[in-house]
C-alpha cells in the first residue's frame, strides 16, 4: 500500500474484514446454535472461574464489535470496487479457525468455562470441535499466503 | 416513595417525575417550533428521538413496570435497560445541546460553547471515565448492599435512578462523540476501545448476578433478570457499535454528506 494515486489492492483491509467476520461468525454460531437452539451450552455453570467469566465477556463483546466493524469494512470495499473474495475468505477462515480453537482449547479447557455439552462423554465433542477449528485455521493461513503473494505481484505490476 | 397507595394514584415523587419529563419534552418541542418560525430546519428524527427517549425513561420510572420493579427483579431489570441504556441513547441522538445553542441569545450560546470546550469538561466526557461512572456504578449497585438499601431509603432510590440516567447519557455521548458538539472527542478507535470493555463489564455483571444474586433477590428472579439484562441490553449495545463504527469505517461519500448535514456554526441566531 505505497502510493495513494495508484489504487492498491487493499489486500490487508480484505483480510482484516475477513478475520473480524470470522470471529463474529464463530461467536454468533456459539450463541445462536449451541446456547439458544441446542441448549448444549449453559448461560453460566458453577465451575466457571472468574478468569473464564472475564475472558468470555470480553470475547462476546469484542465479537459484536468485530461483526459490526467487518460489515462496515465490506460495504466500504464493495463500494470502492476493491472487495476480493479470496482474500476475504482467507481472513474469514483464519479468524474463524483461530477463535474456535481459542474457545475450544483456552476457554473451555484451560479456564474451565462452560463445556460443549453436559452429561455426555466430552472427548468426541472436544476432538471434533478442535479438529474443525485447526482445519479452518490451516486452510485460512494457506489461502492467506497465496492471496498475499498474488496481491504483492499486482501491486508491483498493476 | 408512596407507590403502595394504590395503582390508580401517583405518589408525590412520581408527580414530580412526570412533571419533569413533560417539561423536558415541552421545552424541546417549543424550541423546535421557534426554530421553524425562523425557517431553520431541524430533523424530525431528532424530535422523535427526544420524545421516545423520555417515554422510555418515563416507563422505567412511573407506571406498572416501575411499580412491579420494587419487588420483582425482572421488572427492575427491564426498567434498568429502559432508563440506563435505551433512554439515554435516544436522548443523546436528539442533540439537545445543539438545539439550545441555536436558540439561546448569541452571548449565552457562546458562553455555553466555551464551557463545553473548557478543560474540566474533558474529564467526564472521556469515554473511559464515563464508562467507569456508568458500568462501575452498576457494579457498586448490585455488588454491595446499595441495591437492598434503595428499597428502604427513598432518597437513595431517587439518587440511584438519577445516576443511572445521567451516567448512561454521559457514557453514550462520550462513546458516540456527538451529535452534540464534542470538543474533547477522542478518535473512533479509542471510543470503540472504551465501548467493548464496557459491554463486556455489563455482560459479566449479568452473569455474576445470575450466579450470586444481590441481597434480598430470590434466585429465580435474579436468573431471569440477569438473562434479560444480557439479552435485551444487546440490541442497544449493537446500536452503539454501529453508530461508532459507521462514520469511522464507512465514511459517507461527499455528495451524500452535504445533502444530509445540517449547517452547524452559521446557524446560531444573529
Amino acid at each position: 500500500m505505497d502510493s495513494q494515486a495508484r489504487r492498491p489492492t487493499q489486500h490487508g483491509r480484505n483480510i482484516v474484514a475477513g478475520i473480524l467476520l470470522g470471529l463474529g461468525t464463530v461467536a454468533f454460531l456459539d450463541e445462536a446454535v449451541f446456547h439458544q437452539l441446542l441448549h448444549w451450552h449453559h448461560f453460566y455453570d458453577k465451575s466457571t472461574s472468574d478468569a473464564g467469566l472475564v475472558s468470555d465477556g470480553l470475547f462476546h463483546a469484542f465479537s459484536w464489535f468485530a461483526t459490526v466493524a467487518a460489515l462496515m469494512l465490506v460495504f466500504g470495499l464493495a463500494r470502492d470496487g476493491t472487495f476480493r473474495v479470496s482474500a476475504f475468505a482467507a481472513g474469514w477462515l483464519t479468524g474463524a479457525g483461530f477463535f474456535q480453537l481459542y474457545d475450544g482449547l483456552f476457554q473451555h479447557k484451560v479456564l474451565g468455562l462452560h463445556q460443549i455439552r453436559y452429561d455426555v462423554n466430552l472427548t468426541p465433542y472436544d476432538l471434533v470441535w478442535n479438529i474443525v477449528a485447526a482445519l479452518l485455521l490451516a486452510a485460512g493461513i494457506a489461502l492467506w499466503v497465496v492471496t498475499a503473494r498474488r496481491a504483492r505481484r499486482s501491486d508491483v505490476h498493476p | 416513595m408512596n407507590h403502595h397507595a394504590g395503582s390508580a394514584f401517583l405518589g408525590p415523587g412520581e408527580w414530580v417525575t412526570v412533571l419533569l419529563i413533560v417539561g423536558a419534552v415541552a421545552a424541546y418541542l417549543l424550541a423546535v417550533r421557534r426554530l421553524r418560525r425562523r425557517e431553520v430546519c431541524w430533523p424530525a428524527l431528532r424530535t422523535s428521538a427526544w420524545v421516545a427517549g423520555w417515554a422510555s425513561v418515563g416507563v422505567a420510572l412511573v407506571g406498572p413496570i416501575a411499580d412491579r420493579a420494587h419487588d420483582d427483579f425482572v421488572a427492575h431489570m427491564a426498567a434498568h435497560v429502559l432508563l440506563g441504556m435505551l433512554g439515554p441513547l435516544l436522548l443523546v441522538l436528539a442533540a439537545p445541546v445543539t438545539l439550545a445553542l441555536r436558540l439561546l441569545p448569541v452571548p449565552t450560546a457562546r458562553r455555553l460553547a466555551r464551557a463545553l470546550a473548557s478543560p474540566p469538561f474533558a474529564v467526564p466526557t472521556n469515554p473511559f471515565v464515563a464508562g467507569v461512572l456508568d458500568i462501575g456504578g452498576l457494579w457498586v449497585l448490585y455488588r454491595t448492599g446499595l441495591y437492598a438499601a434503595t428499597h428502604t431509603e427513598p432518597a437513595l432510590h431517587v439518587l440511584v435512578h438519577a445516576h443511572v440516567l445521567a451516567a448512561g447519557y454521559l457514557f453514550t455521548f462520550a462513546v458516540l462523540g456527538g451529535p452534540d458538539p464534542a470538543p474533547h472527542r477522542v478518535s473512533p478507535p479509542w471510543r470503540a476501545g472504551a465501548l467493548v470493555p464496557a459491554i463486556a463489564a455489563h455482560n459479566i455483571l449479568a452473569k455474576v448476578i445470575y450466579a450470586d444474586p444481590p441481597d434480598g433477590v430470590p434466585v429465580e428472579q435474579a436468573r431471569a433478570g440477569a438473562e434479560l439484562m444480557y439479552y435485551v441490553g444487546a440490541p442497544v449495545e449493537i446500536a452503539l457499535l454501529v453508530l461508532v463504527c459507521r462514520p469511522w469505517l464507512l465514511p459517507r461519500t461527499r455528495a451524500r454528506d452535504s445533502a444530509r448535514s445540517v449547517p452547524e456554526a452559521d446557524s446560531l441566531p444573529h
